[in-house]
C-alpha cells in the first residue's frame, strides 16, 4: 500500500541532530578547539579566508570546524556570513611594497635587493610521514632573526625601469564588486582577478597547469612569491586622513611571461598577478597563470581557443560555491520531471514499435 | 518579529529587497526577459531555490500567507526547509492550502487549482536561459534574444520530430511570451505549461544565474510548436488511485517488488481537497490522517 511521503519536518530534524553528533565524533576523543584549528591548521584556515572573500582566522575556523572538514562547505558558511555584514567604506588599496614578509622568492634572479627568504615552506621537506607527530611530539624551537620593517621592493619593478616589461596603467576607477553586481561579459581585469581570487583553488590550479602544458602556453616564470602582513588603511572622512585599521596576511605573486610581440605590442615581458588572502600560494600562482591568459586580447594575441584564454568559460565555472551547489542539487527530488521523461520514453517506444511492426511482418 | 531579531524580516536586508523588487519590476514591464539582478549568496545552497527564496522574500509582507510546494507537494524536505526559513525569518503565516495562500513558493510544478488575482506565484529557476542547451555562451544568448533570432530552437524542435516523430521535450518546454520572448518556463512538466496563463504574477527567480523573469496576469503564454506537430499538454494515462482525477498531474510510485505501481496526484494539496470531497479512488480511502 502506498505510503505517503509525509514526515519530511522531522526528517530533517532528526538528520540535524545527527549531524551534529557525527561532527562530533567519539566523545571519549576531546573536542578540537577553533583555536587549535586557527593554529594548527593553518592553511586550511588561509584557503577557507581566500575562497570565503573574508579575512577573518577565527571565524574560518569555527566555519571548518562546523563543516566537519569539509572546506567547501566551510567557505559556503563564510560567503552566507559575509553577505550579511553591512558595508561601511572601502579601505584604501594595500601597499604589499611594504609588506613584512614572511615569505619572499623570485626565480628569475639569483638574487635581488631585501634577498630571497624561504620562510616556512613544505618546498624542500621530504614527503615522508613524521610518526613523531602521531606520538605527540614537540617541535624544537626555529631560529628566528628580527624582520626588516623597511619595505620590500617588486622584483617587477626592476625589468620595469629598463623598459622591459609591460607597464600596467593605473586606474583610478573603482573597481566593479562580484558580489553586489551580477556578472556580466565581457570582464575588465579588475573583476576577472577578483573573480579567481574567490575562485576554486582546484579549478584555478587546473586552468594554470593547463596553459603550462599547451593549452594558451604563456611561458611564466615566478619573479616573485611573497607571504606576509600588510596593514588595512581606510579613510575616514570626518578625520580627514587615513587610519590603519587592521593588518592581514596575503599572498602575492607577479609572473614575467616571454612576449614576443603583437601586432600592437613591441617584444617585452608581460605580467600575471595574482593576490589572495592568507598563505596560499598554490592559488596565488594558479591566479597569476590564467589572469595572463585571459589578458590575451589587451595584448593583440591570438585566441588559440585554449580553456584558459576563455573569460566567459574560467568565470562563470570558478564559483566552487555555485558549482558545488548546482552539482549536488541533483539529489533533491525531481520525480516530476522524471515522470515526464518516462512518459516521453515510453510514447517514443511504442511509436518505434508500431513503426518497426509492419516491417516484421513483411 | 524574527525568531533571532538578528535579521531583518525575511532575512534579506531593505537595501537587498529594493533591488531586487526593481529587477521585479523590469522583469514585470518586459515579460519574459531576462533581467540580470544581483543575487545574494543565501544560507541554504545555490540550486536549492535561493532565486525563488530572494523572490519570495522582496515580496512577502508580515500580513501574507505564504505556501511552499516541491514536487507538487508541501511535506517534500525542501519545501519544507523553505517555509521553516520564512516562518523563522519573517514570521509570516503558513498554509498548506493553495486557496489560502497569497504568496506560493514553487518547483518543478504549477498547483492545479486556478489561482486568482490577488495571488503570487514564485518560480525556483535552474537555468533561466531557453537556449542555453543550444548555444553555451551567455554573450551569444543575450544577442539571441534581443534580435529575436530563435531560429536555432526551432530547428532543434525540427530535429526532434525528424529523429523520433514528435518533439522529445517532456519537462521545461518553451514558451513564447506576448509575441516575443522565447523564455523558460522552469522545469514544470510540459502538462502544465497552458496553466501559464493566468490571473496571478507569475515571478522567477535563478539565484546561481543571477536572473529575474515574470509573467504579468493574463499574459499570452505560447507554447512553440509547428501546425502540423501542435503542442500537447500529456499525462500518464491513468486516474489518481487516491481521488479519482482525471485532469491532474500523476506521480507514478512503485509499490512492491514485482513492478507494482500506482498512479496519485503530485498535487498533493488538491487531492486531500478532492478526498475531502468525496472523490475515491481504487486505492483511496476516505480522507484520514494517515494517506495523503
Amino acid at each position: 500500500m502506498y505510503v505517503a511521503v509525509k514526515g519530511g519536518e522531522r526528517a530533517i530534524d532528526n538528520a540535524h541532530a545527527w549531524l551534529a553528533e557525527e561532527r562530533r565524533g567519539d566523545t571519549a576523543v576531546a573536542e578540537l578547539s577553533v583555536a587549535q584549528i586557527r593554529e594548527q591548521l593553518s592553511l586550511a584556515v588561509s584557503r577557507v579566508m581566500a575562497e570565503g572573500s573574508l579575512f577573518d582566522p577565527d571565524l574560518a575556523a569555527l566555519a571548518i570546524k562546523q563543516a566537519r572538514g569539509d572546506l567547501i562547505e566551510a567557505i559556503f558558511l563564510i560567503r552566507a556570513y559575509r553577505t550579511t555584514l553591512p558595508r561601511i567604506g572601502n579601505s584604501r588599496p594595500i601597499e604589499t611594497e611594504s609588506m613584512a614578509c614572511d615569505r619572499r622568492i623570485s626565480a628569475t634572479f639569483k638574487d635581488v635587493p631585501g634577498g630571497q627568504v624561504l620562510g616556512p615552506t613544505f618546498d624542500y621537506t621530504h614527503r615522508l610521514l613524521d610518526f613523531v607527530l602521531a606520538a605527540d611530539g614537540e617541535v624544537p624551537e626555529a631560529a628566528s632573526v628580527s624582520a626588516d620593517t623597511g619595505g620590500v621592493p617588486h622584483v617587477t619593478s626592476f625589468l620595469n625601469r629598463d623598459g622591459l616589461i609591460q607597464t600596467e596603467d593605473p586606474d583610478d576607477a573603482p573597481p566593479p564588486d562580484l558580489t553586489r553586481t551580477p556578472l556580466e561579459f565581457p570582464a575588465n581585469r579588475a573583476l576577472r582577478l577578483q573573480a579567481l581570487a574567490r575562485g576554486d583553488e582546484g579549478f584555478v590550479l587546473s586552468m594554470a597547469y593547463s596553459t603550462q602544458r599547451g593549452y594558451g602556453r604563456n611561458h611564466p616564470f615566478v619573479a616573485e612569491l611573497r607571504v606576509g602582513r600588510v596593514a588595512v588603511e581606510m579613510d575616514i572622512p570626518e578625520l580627514g586622513f587615513a587610519v590603519e585599521i587592521g593588518e592581514i596576511t596575503v599572498t602575492e605573486c607577479e609572473t614575467v611571461n616571454q612576449f614576443t610581440g603583437s601586432k600592437t605590442e613591441p617584444p617585452q615581458f608581460t605580467r600575471g598577478y595574482g593576490l589572495t588572502f592568507g598563505h596560499t600560494e598554490r592559488k596565488a600562482i594558479s591566479m597569476a597563470l590564467v589572469d595572463r591568459a585571459m589578458r590575451w586580447k589587451e595584448l593583440g594575441e591570438d585566441n588559440v581557443g585554449a580553456p584558459a584564454q576563455d573569460e566567459e568559460f574560467v568565470l562563470s565555472h570558478a564559483d566552487n560555491i555555485q558549482a558545488t551547489g548546482f552539482l549536488e542539487h541533483i539529489k533533491l527530488p525531481h520525480y516530476v520531471d522524471f515522470q515526464s521523461e518516462l512518459e516521453l520514453v515510453r510514447k517514443l517506444r511504442a511509436e518505434a514499435a508500431a513503426a518497426n511492426a509492419p516491417e516484421a511482418a513483411e | 518579529m524574527t525568531e533571532t531579531g538578528q535579521y531583518n524580516f525575511a532575512y534579506l536586508d531593505e537595501k537587498t529587497k529594493r533591488m531586487i523588487r526593481r529587477a521585479l519590476l523590469k522583469g514585470l514591464a518586459i515579460p519574459g526577459y531576462q533581467v540580470p539582478f544581483a543575487s545574494r549568496e543565501m544560507p541554504m545552497p545555490y540550486g536549492w531555490g535561493t532565486g525563488g527564496v530572494q523572490v519570495s522574500a522582496a515580496c512577502l509582507t508580515p500580513d501574507d500567507s505564504f505556501k511552499v510546494i516541491d514536487q507538487g507537494a508541501d511535506d517534500t524536505t525542501n519545501a519544507v526547509s523553505i517555509r521553516k526559513f520564512f516562518q523563522r525569518t519573517a514570521g509570516v503565516d503558513v498554509t498548506e492550502h493553495t486557496g489560502e495562500a497569497t504568496v506560493i513558493q514553487t518547483r518543478h510544478r504549477i498547483p492545479e487549482e486556478p489561482l486568482r488575482e490577488d495571488q503570487i506565484l514564485v518560480y525556483q529557476v535552474p537555468i533561466p536561459e531557453p537556449l542555453r542547451f543550444l548555444e553555451p555562451r551567455e554573450t551569444e544568448t543575450r544577442k539571441m534574444h534581443s534580435l529575436e533570432e530563435y531560429g536555432l530552437m526551432h530547428v532543434k524542435l525540427y530535429e526532434d520530430i525528424a529523429r523520433h516523430g514528435s518533439i522529445a521535450t517532456s519537462y521545461a518546454y518553451p514558451v513564447k511570451v506576448e509575441g516575443r520572448y522565447v523564455m523558460d518556463p522552469s522545469p514544470i512538466p510540459k502538462f502544465d505549461n497552458p496553466k501559464l496563463e493566468m490571473a496571478a504574477i507569475q515571478l522567477f527567480g535563478a539565484g546561481r544565474e543571477q536572473r529575474i523573469y515574470a509573467v504579468p496576469p493574463y499574459t499570452k503564454v505560447v507554447s512553440l510548436d509547428f501546425d502540423d506537430y501542435p503542442f500537447e499538454a500529456s499525462k500518464a494515462d491513468h486516474p489518481c488511485a487516491l481521488c479519482a482525477a482525471t485532469h491532474t498531474y500523476l506521480d507514478e510510485v512503485i509499490i512492491d517488488d514485482a513492478g507494482g505501481r500506482m498512479f496519485v496526484c503530485s498535487d498533493t494539496d488538491y487531492c486531500a481537497k478532492r478526498r475531502a470531497e468525496g472523490h475515491t479512488g481504487t486505492m483511496g480511502t476516505p480522507m484520514n490522517e494517515d494517506a495523503a
